[in-house]
């Protein structure tokens, strides 16, 4: 056959600015995912450090109950729509056409065209600050009739969200198409690696459910400016429909940013177990099971916000029922460790972490589930804990772990693994000083959205909030060791990890891997 | 450099370097600045307009660029099944944003205006709160929010501007049909002709919603602001005029592109998308008829 | 009042050993985190409060339940994968059994015994929600409306026409403010006391019906085991019934983001004994006749309350 020789002489780069603004390549692509997702992580983490040093003790100290509101709100929206989202989309666009020994993804220009409306997305999101009335501050889930309040910010909000919805599609459409289209031959669904199993279906849910998003933010801005009365019961509407509808995307949301991560840790566990995945098949269905799943059960964030009788039973079991496939996946990776031969590294580690948090978030998710306790779980920090837990030792201990794995292969080098050893253990012992103390001051009453609380919370709340400077500062070891890497270092062999056998293609090619990777395609035996 | 990849059908084609999309952020950022400022009344309307002109560069630039290559054979059969792929789960994520708003109008009309009337556990919301209002649908809500004074409205009857309409629609999904199996068979002069009765009925659709919506607004009472009903009726019919527009937009570039010679009955992917955008277009529109319009 | 049933409720038969072992557990280390169960609430500073209604103890119950099969479940899956991570290392030359990829069985029986334990658990909450749901047969209804940033009460049935405003209490308003310069330990009940607490009778089934004038607020009492969201332009409904025997002053803060004072918007229960309570409110009519008689303003119970705080005499400050 005829294979790609005239290629080589645009084998480079662009040089300059124009290398990242008109990019196509999805490795240049997903540098920049990353890059910005690890900025957002540092914008989102600054406003938690504030909240948290706002609530080192009881009375106002430093900010405005209004301003603490704000960076509550800001937080949470950069911190899912900025750091999270991102930086597994950015994990995607670098490892999914090496996985699948395709050339790029399916849709290289409109792949920059998503990446490049994220960073002008968070300019409006975060001009809000400075804006008069100040930033959205009615919580990241935005219910109306209190968002309606909003002064200048509120369509800078809306418009920044429809921004992050539309290159949240793109985004997935780009992994849908590249999985179905762009697998090397003799490389059929089920043989694919779980990282790009995992990504498939969240494509799916984001391509589901983002637009739901801007469906029902859309109604918020014209019962704000154009009179209609979708959350207005004197009209005949309803604020309980615009929860529906949020928490219709908002709980498939939740499994967009773990979902991904699965896919990270069924790839790393099995590298350092030197064993194949266990169950490798169940995992598929359990991930399926799960974004199935994830469509019915968004009433478990409304137990106590009146809906009828039929439709709390229902969302109870089902949400219960999460459980079952999640359990698979705990179960399946403890079994591939067992009777393995596991070492260590940092990517091991966090996975290792993350076995282990995300399993206790899990727990405290379906103590939630029980209609009665939730009663009195909701709304309390026992909420935030829960969410922590699945989400920062598990969706972002994921991205880490997933960084610490795959960075050899993109820079060529291999980084200090002690500082990357370092980094994990104090960031999983700060991480529970942080986010544990906040169960028992959950159900010790404390609501969450507070900036102020009564004096029998203090002890817990200084914990928490040392916990969290100690969380914030050894970040600042990530980032180092990043940069470290990127800059050079004991040079990566094309396996990086060495004796381990990992599986998957982007072992295959050489570290780093090539500007450009499988022009032609791979065989698969 | 392109050329140096033209006629090389074994390798997917990966444009290198590209500026549409930094020009299509800035372009969408600027559309939204130019809205977020007229909302927040900073600047008059006139605000909106950079951002649409250049949305219709976008456009015409982008796609112009990738007709270019396409006609220049740059794309191979996997290329092209990307793009429709890629337009497949487009289409399902505006079947999404669609649903999202069908969501609305069924909540609202199966549970909110049952509760507000004091139906099941909700009793006391409507007697306390509510007067013992008794909605049925179509509703205003308790308060009987809209333009008159009286809170009274009408609505549109079905039969009648709706009910040609639907027929407008239909025919022009079979019209576009036709000339789809004239693409595939050769025939160029039928398929611009139907390719053009195709567009022209949808204006035709679009010119008959503006004045179904002037006969609302000035004679029936019937505003955005008329309570629940109007809310959903507008915002549905109004994303559905909006898509209708768009896509008899499309199908007009489109018929532009046969005249030029465009499409061959192996190769057609623009056509296809737009055929099924189309189809899209007439199967939500079904959905309004029945559940806006009708029941 | 009918004291011979509300006796009953009380005398339940006793709550199963493992809830002992679990709060005895959960005492230990809650004696770590030394004594801050400040009198404003039956939590010991870690733990949900058993609290002091019919729910609230049912709640607890389940709340423990499912924190020990948790706990259990986490024992087990956790302690494999110390094991595993002990046994089966690199460094001590283990050597991978790379044949085990699958085993249908073993995956069969880890999804039917996470489903039996959900099972476990879904029944008795399930039967929970069937007590809690039912409002039917209340003795006293209280209409409960949430402002931006406070709580109005009316009274209905037997008390109708006693209604009132309470607001964060003074001196706590005080201390808030950015850079008050007030130590908030020295305030009593910092956040957590206002100018007119609800009053309430114990033994006897009270229906709030809870709704909003402005934005979403959510009245919560954690002693009272129940929360629940008040909607502008709907009620929602919920019933507490305290415990005879637990009167006294018991505390809650507004649960449902509201806006900048969202924090500031406590609620205060002052639970009195059924003949208390009676004589507090004939108390309350009486200072209420006085004050229609007085020249000055109309009725207080017409449907449109003023936005004023209470123009009632009403019970010391708590
Ligand atoms: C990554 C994000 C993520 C993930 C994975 C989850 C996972 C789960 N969540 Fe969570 N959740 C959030 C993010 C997430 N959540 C967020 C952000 C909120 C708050 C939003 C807001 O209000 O701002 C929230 C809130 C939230 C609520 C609403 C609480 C309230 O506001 O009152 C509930 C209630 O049911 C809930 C339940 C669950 C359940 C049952 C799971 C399950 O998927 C967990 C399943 C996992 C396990 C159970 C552990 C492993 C399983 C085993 C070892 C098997 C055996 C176990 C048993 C048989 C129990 N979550
Ligand atoms: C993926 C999502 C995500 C992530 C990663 C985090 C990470 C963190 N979150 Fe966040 N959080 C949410 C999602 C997330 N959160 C959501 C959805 C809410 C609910 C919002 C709502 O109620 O609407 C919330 C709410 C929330 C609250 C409750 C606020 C309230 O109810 O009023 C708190 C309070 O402690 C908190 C704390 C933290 C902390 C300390 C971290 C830490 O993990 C952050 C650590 C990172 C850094 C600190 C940055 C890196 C380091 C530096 C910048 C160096 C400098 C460091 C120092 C100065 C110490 N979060
Ligand atoms: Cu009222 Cu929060
Ligand atoms: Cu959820």
């Amino acid at each position: 056959m005829a294979h790609a020789i005239d290629i080589a002489h645009d084998d480079q780069p662009a040089t300059g600015i124009k290398r990242w603004l008109f990019a196509t390549n999805h490795k240049d692509i997903g540098t920049m995912y990353l890059v910005f997702s690890l900025i957002m992580f540092f914008v989102g983490g600054t406003m938690a450090m504030i909240i948290r040093a706002e609530l080192f003790e009881p009375g106002l100290q430093f900010v405005d109950p209004g301003f603490f509101n704000e960076m509550t709100t800001m937080h949470a929206l950069v911190m899912i729509f900025g750091a999270v989202m991102p930086a597994f989309v950015g994990l995607a666009n670098w490892m999914i056409p090496l996985q699948l020994g395709a050339p790029d993804m399916a849709l290289p220009r409109m792949n920059n065209f998503s990446f490049w409306i994220l960073p002008f997305a968070f300019t409006l999101l975060l001009s809000t600050l400075f804006v008069p009335g100040g930033a959205p501050a009615g919580g990241w889930t935005m219910y109306p009739p209190l968002s309606l309040q909003f002064g200048d910010s509120f369509p800078m909000m809306i418009f920044a969200i429809h921004l992050m919805g539309i290159s949240s599609i793109m985004g997935a459409i780009n992994v849908i198409v590249t999985i179905l289209n762009m697998r090397a031959p003799g490389m059929p669904l089920l043989k694919m690696p779980l990282f790009c199993w995992s990504w498939l279906i969240t494509a799916y849910l984001l391509i589901a459910v983002m637009p739901v998003l801007a469906g029902v933010v859309t109604m918020l801005l014209t019962d704000h400016f154009f009179k209609t009365s979708f959350f207005n019961a004197a009209g005949g509407g309803d604020p309980l429909m615009f929860e529906h509808i949020f928490w219709f995307f908002g709980h498939p949301e939740v499994y967009i940013m773990i979902l991904p991560a699965f896919g990270v840790i069924s790839e790393i566990i099995p590298t350092f177990s030197r064993k194949p995945l266990f169950g490798a098949t169940s995992m598929i269905y359990a991930i399926a099971s799960i974004a199935f799943l994830s469509f019915i059960v968004w009433g478990h964030h409304m137990f106590a916000d009146g809906m009828p009788l039929a439709a709390q039973m229902f969302f109870m079991m089902s949400t219960m029922l999460i459980a079952v496939p999640t359990g698979v996946k705990v179960f399946n990776w403890t079994a591939t460790m067992w009777r393995g031969s596991l070492s260590f590294e940092p990517p091991m580690l966090f996975a290792i972490g993350f076995l282990f948090m995300f399993t206790i978030g899990g727990f405290s998710g379906v103590m939630l589930a029980l209609v009665p306790a939730d009663y009195q779980y909701n709304q309390s920090y026992f909420v935030v804990a829960h969410f922590h837990y699945v989400l920062v030792p598990g969706a972002v201990f994921a991205i880490m772990g997933a960084v610490y794995y795959w960075l050899p292969k993109w820079t060529g080098n291999m980084y200090s693994m002690t500082l990357a050893k370092t980094h994990f253990w104090l960031s999983t012992i700060f991480v529970n000083v942080l986010f544990f103390p906040q169960h028992f001051l959950g159900l010790a009453g404390m609501p969450r959205r507070i900036p102020d609380y009564a004096v029998q919370f203090t002890d817990w709340n200084m914990v928490s909030s040392i916990g969290a400077f100690g969380f914030g500062l050894s970040q600042i070891l990530f980032a180092i060791a990043i940069i470290q890497c990127v800059r050079g270092g004991q040079k990566a062999t094309a396996k990086v990890w060495g004796g381990a056998t990992p599986t998957g293609l982007e072992w295959t090619i050489p570290s780093p891997a090539p500007y450009h990777s499988f022009t032609t395609a791979p065989e698969i035996h | 450099m392109a050329q140096s990849h033209a006629p090389n059908a074994d390798q997917y084609y990966i444009p290198h370097g590209s500026p549409w999309p930094i020009y299509g952020s800035v372009t969408l950022f600027t559309v939204m600045s130019g809205a977020i400022a007229t909302l927040n009344s900073w600047l008059p309307a006139w605000s909106l307009l950079p951002g649409f002109a250049m949305l219709a560069g976008l456009f015409i630039f982008w796609f112009g660029t990738v007709i270019r290559e396409s006609e220049a054979g740059m794309y191979n059969m996997a290329v092209d099944r990307s793009f429709r792929m890629g337009m497949m789960w487009f289409i399902f994520s505006e079947v999404m944003f669609f649903a999202a708003f069908f969501g609305a109008l069924f909540y609202a009309r199966d549970l909110v205006m049952p509760w507000l009337s004091g139906d099941g556990t909700k009793l006391l919301t409507n007697t306390l709160l509510w007067g013992n209002y008794h909605g049925g649908w179509p509703t205003n809500g308790p308060m009987a929010l809209g333009p008159r004074a009286d809170g009274t409205y009408e609505t549109v009857p079905a039969i009648g501007l709706p009910a040609i309409n639907t027929a407008i629609l239909l025919t022009s999904g079979v019209t576009i049909t036709i000339a789809h199996h004239a693409l595939l068979r050769g025939h160029r002069r039928r398929l611009a002709v139907f390719l053009a009765a195709t567009f022209l009925l949808g204006f035709t659709f679009v010119a008959l919603q503006a004045t179904e919506y002037h006969e609302a607004y000035t004679k029936l009472g019937l505003q955005l602001g008329t309570g629940i009903y109007g809310s959903t009726f507008f915002m549905l019919t109004g994303f559905h005029g909006l898509h209708v527009t768009v896509g008899a937009i499309m199908l007009f570039v489109i018929w532009l592109r046969v005249l030029k010679g465009h499409f061959t009955p192996q190769r057609h992917f623009a056509f296809e998308a737009v055929a099924w955008y189309w189809h899209f277009v007439d199967v939500v529109w079904l959905g309004l008829f029945i559940f806006v319009y009708w029941l | 009042m009918n004291v011979n049933r509300l006796t009953a409720i009380d005398d339940k038969p006793g709550r199963p050993r493992g809830l002992k072992l679990a709060s005895i557990a959960i005492a230990i280390v809650g004696a770590i985190a030394a004594a801050r169960s400040a009198s404003a609430n039956t939590s010991n500073g870690i733990n949900l409060p058993r609290g002091v209604t019919v729910l609230s103890r049912d709640i607890y119950s389940l709340h423990m339940l499912v924190f020990w099969i948790c706990v259990g479940i986490a024992v087990v899956v956790f302690g494999t994968m110390i094991v595993a991570m002990v046994k089966f290392r690199h460094s001590q030359g283990a050597i991978p059994d790379t044949t085990m990829v699958h085993s249908t069985k073993v995956e069969i029986v880890w999804t039917i015994i996470p489903v039996v334990i959900l099972i476990v658990m879904a029944v008795p909450a399930a039967l929970s929600i069937l007590k809690i749901e039912d409002t039917r047969n209340s003795d006293l209804s209280i209409r409960v409306t949430g402002y931006q940033w406070k709580w109005q009460y009316q009274y209905m049935d037997a008390a109708a026409g006693i209604n009132y405003f309470s607001t964060l209490s003074a001196s706590s308003n005080f201390a808030r403010q950015l850079h008050s310069g007030i130590d908030p330990r020295t305030v009593p009940h910092y956040l957590l006391s206002v100018d007119h607490p609800l009053v309430i009778p114990s033994g006897v089934k009270v229906r709030l019906l809870l709704t909003s004038a402005d934005v979403i607020h959510a009245w919560w009492v954690p002693d009272f085991g129940m929360k629940r969201d008040a909607i502008p332009g709907f009620i929602n409904e919920m019933w507490i019934k305290v415990l005879p025997g637990k009167e006294g002053v018991y505390r809650g803060q507004c649960a449902a983001l509201c806006g900048r004072d969202h924090g500031f918007m406590p609620i205060v229960v002052d639970v009195k004994t059924p003949a208390d309570f009676k004589k507090w409110v004939e108390d309350q009519k009486a200072a209420l006749k006085q004050a229609q008689a007085a020249p000055a303003a109309p009725a207080a119970a017409a449907s449109a309350p003023p936005r004023t705080a209470a123009t009632l005499p009403l019970t010391a400050k708590l």
